[in-house]
């Protein structure tokens, strides 16, 4: 059984096609990241498996029940929120325990339930406190906490790292996957950045104009991106995309486009001409932006690199990581 | 700089001065007797022309306590259900989507840029059919339909900018969307309301107009219109006039301090975010 299954969902606004039909199931205790670019529909997604967006049409079943009219109390979900939603008129303490109190759980239950919670996140000292007085890193444990303590199926997580500093962001991020293994919880998690997606998550959901691009591990999108859009969406830099016949490469039947990741484009001696045109020397690696004919072209190199602006260079990308691309924009191998 | 702020205090205070003139002179004169007020309007009572003669014509005049008493319970009566209602609508128009709610919205609005006064003919024929004319409610009535669309009107704007996420978490949470807008929405929007609650009250409070069509017998005058009779055609009681203007200030001055603190909130909310 999984533990969320989407079948054939669609969602319009008045004529706009938000999500244009989107199946999806994740196994139970996966940690699952939508990911793309702002606009492309992964908000709508998880609000409608929240239930705070009603579908056009299809089914979503959470532990293998249909839920579609079920309200999102009632769906056994808890989600997290980009703003940290507190409620600005109770403590932390009321924060934590409102879902069970509604719930109608007897006192000592919601008590111990938020003292649970509260160790796991060390918010033990700032029960009393009032949200206006927690710092951004503070209020996102609370409102981390205050989904733990309903002990749902499914975890939602909507940008939630997105408020915090980057300091904060790196360290909360390791602070969510320690929870996940505490949990072994199911969770479903929204981000535009993909260094999230690809540090969190078991497997991502890529998606484009409502449509799911990919789905897959994050070394599948990263090895094998399955057509253009995913390929260059995952990576940073991103990866160069090349015609056929100016890579220098033979190309597969079919293919009229080369992707080559910085990381698998190197230096040589002859190979496609290109001229520097700006290096950014970041210590543990160089980032060369190169120009030519074959258009604009970037290298990562390891470690520090001297080279002067308006140099002539040769580029030889690595055929065993190229990737190739048809004219549909799909991986053709 | 400073010199800046100078001039700007100067041109504060000279605008206060000027605003509170009217207010200042009925009250100074208000404790004065008849000849002193015609002979010196401008001159602070002194022994000689001290006098509480108004002050005593108003009270010994036994219904003034309650033309006070009407004109409180129609005020706060119509400021709780214009605030009430008004803070309803105005969650519903910003917060569902709905077919018809922008037509809606337009619809409230209308009432802002038409007067109410305009209907009073067919208020009227409608109060008497409904046999509710001379009764406080009707006046209830009419002034919470004339509240209502700025209420609305500013109160959906102000919901619009609460987060969604706080609403959003109140539904997982599993709040009534009763809860969420009388426990989460409304305390956010505080100020807005204590803005629309002055801007509602203090038009009903001196209204004259509708107690006059409306409600003009004896047990359901309001302080307004009770003055009047004051005010004669050949010989107006001058000192009992401004006595009862005087009192008339105090509840809506106290009503406003209540409202006060929240209101400068509300007008200063966009200003320094």
């Amino acid at each position: 059984m999984h533990a969320l299954e989407i079948r054939n969902l669609r969602k319009t606004f008045g004529s706009v096609e938000v999500i244009p039909g989107a199946d999806l199931a994740v196994e139970p205790g996966e940690f699952c990241v939508f990911v793309g670019p702002s606009g492309c529909g992964k908000s709508t997604l998880l609000r409608m498996i929240a239930g705070l967006e009603e579908p056009t049409s299809g089914d979503i079943l959470i532990g293998g029940q249909r839920v579609n009219d079920l309200p999102p109390a009632k769906r056994e979900i808890a989600m997290v929120f980009q703003s940290y939603a507190l409620y600005p008129h109770l403590t932390v303490a009321g924060n934590l325990g409102l879902a069970l109190k509604q719930a109608g759980t007897p006192r000592a239950e919601v008590e111990a339930a938020v003292k649970r919670a509260a160790s796991m996140l060390a918010l033990e000292p700032l029960l009393q406190r009032r949200p206006a007085e927690l710092s951004g890193g503070q209020r996102q444990r609370v409102a981390i906490g205050r989904a733990i303590v309903r002990r749902p199926k499914l975890f939602l997580f909507d940008e939630p790292l997105s408020n915090l500093d980057a300091a904060l962001r790196g360290q909360t991020r390791i602070e969510l996957a320690r929870l996940h293994r505490e949990l072994g919880a199911t969770m479903i998690y929204v981000t535009h950045d993909q260094v999230e997606a690809m540090t969190l998550a078991d497997r991502i959901v890529v998606l484009n104009a409502g449509r799911i691009a990919q789905i897959g591990s994050p070394m599948e999108l990263y090895n094998r991106p399955a057509n253009r859009f995913v390929a260059g969406f995952i990576g940073s830099p991103s990866m160069n995309f090349l015609a056929a016949e100016r890579s220098g490469l033979t190309p597969p039947a079919g293919a009229v486009e080369l992707g080559i990741r910085p990381e698998h484009i190197a230096l040589a001696d002859h190979g496609i001409p290109a001229r520097v045109t700006h290096v950014e020397r970041l210590g543990h690696e160089t980032l060369v932006h190169t120009d030519g004919e074959a258009g604009h072209i970037t290298l990562r190199l390891v470690g520090e690199h001297d080279l002067p602006v308006d140099q002539p260079v040769h580029l030889r990308p690595d055929p065993a990581r190229a990737h190739w691309f048809g004219p549909d924009g799909n991986r053709c191998d | 700089m400073r010199r800046n702020r100078i001039l700007a205090h100067a041109v504060l205070l000279t605008y206060t001065v000027i605003a509170l003139f009217p207010v200042f002179l009925v009250v100074l004169n208000s404790f004065k007797n008849r000849r002193a007020i015609f002979a010196d309007p401008l001159a602070f009572p002194d022994a000689k022309s001290f006098d509480l003669i108004g002050y005593q014509t108003v009270l010994k005049q036994g219904d003034f306590l309650l033309y006070f008493q009407n004109s409180m319970i129609v005020t706060v009566a119509s400021l709780t259900c214009v605030l009430l209602f008004g803070a309803m609508a105005a969650f519903a128009l910003s917060e569902y989507r709905f077919r018809g709610n922008m037509l809606t919205g337009l619809y409230l609005a209308l009432g802002i840029m038409i007067p109410i006064r305009l209907g009073t003919v067919a208020i009227l024929q409608g109060m008497v059919a409904a046999g509710l004319n001379n009764t406080l409610l009707a006046l209830v009535l009419v002034y919470t339909a004339q509240g209502l669309p700025l209420a609305v009107f500013i109160l959906s704007e102000f919901m619009r900018g609460v987060s969604d996420d706080l609403k959003s978490a109140g539904r997982i949470d599993g709040l009534s969307e009763y809860a969420i807008f009388f426990r989460l929405v409304l305390p956010l929007v505080r100020p807005a309301m204590a803005t629309v609650g002055v801007f509602t009250m203090i038009p009903i409070w001196n209204d004259l107009w509708f107690p006059l069509v409306l409600a003009s017998t004896e047990e359901v005058k309001t302080i307004t219109l009770g003055t009047q009779v004051f005010l004669g055609q050949f010989v107006t009681n001058w000192n009992a006039v401004l006595a009862a203007l005087s009192l008339a200030i105090l509840p809506v001055l106290v009503l406003y301090l209540i409202f006060s603190r929240q209101l400068i909130r509300g007008i200063t909310a966009g200003a320094v975010k």
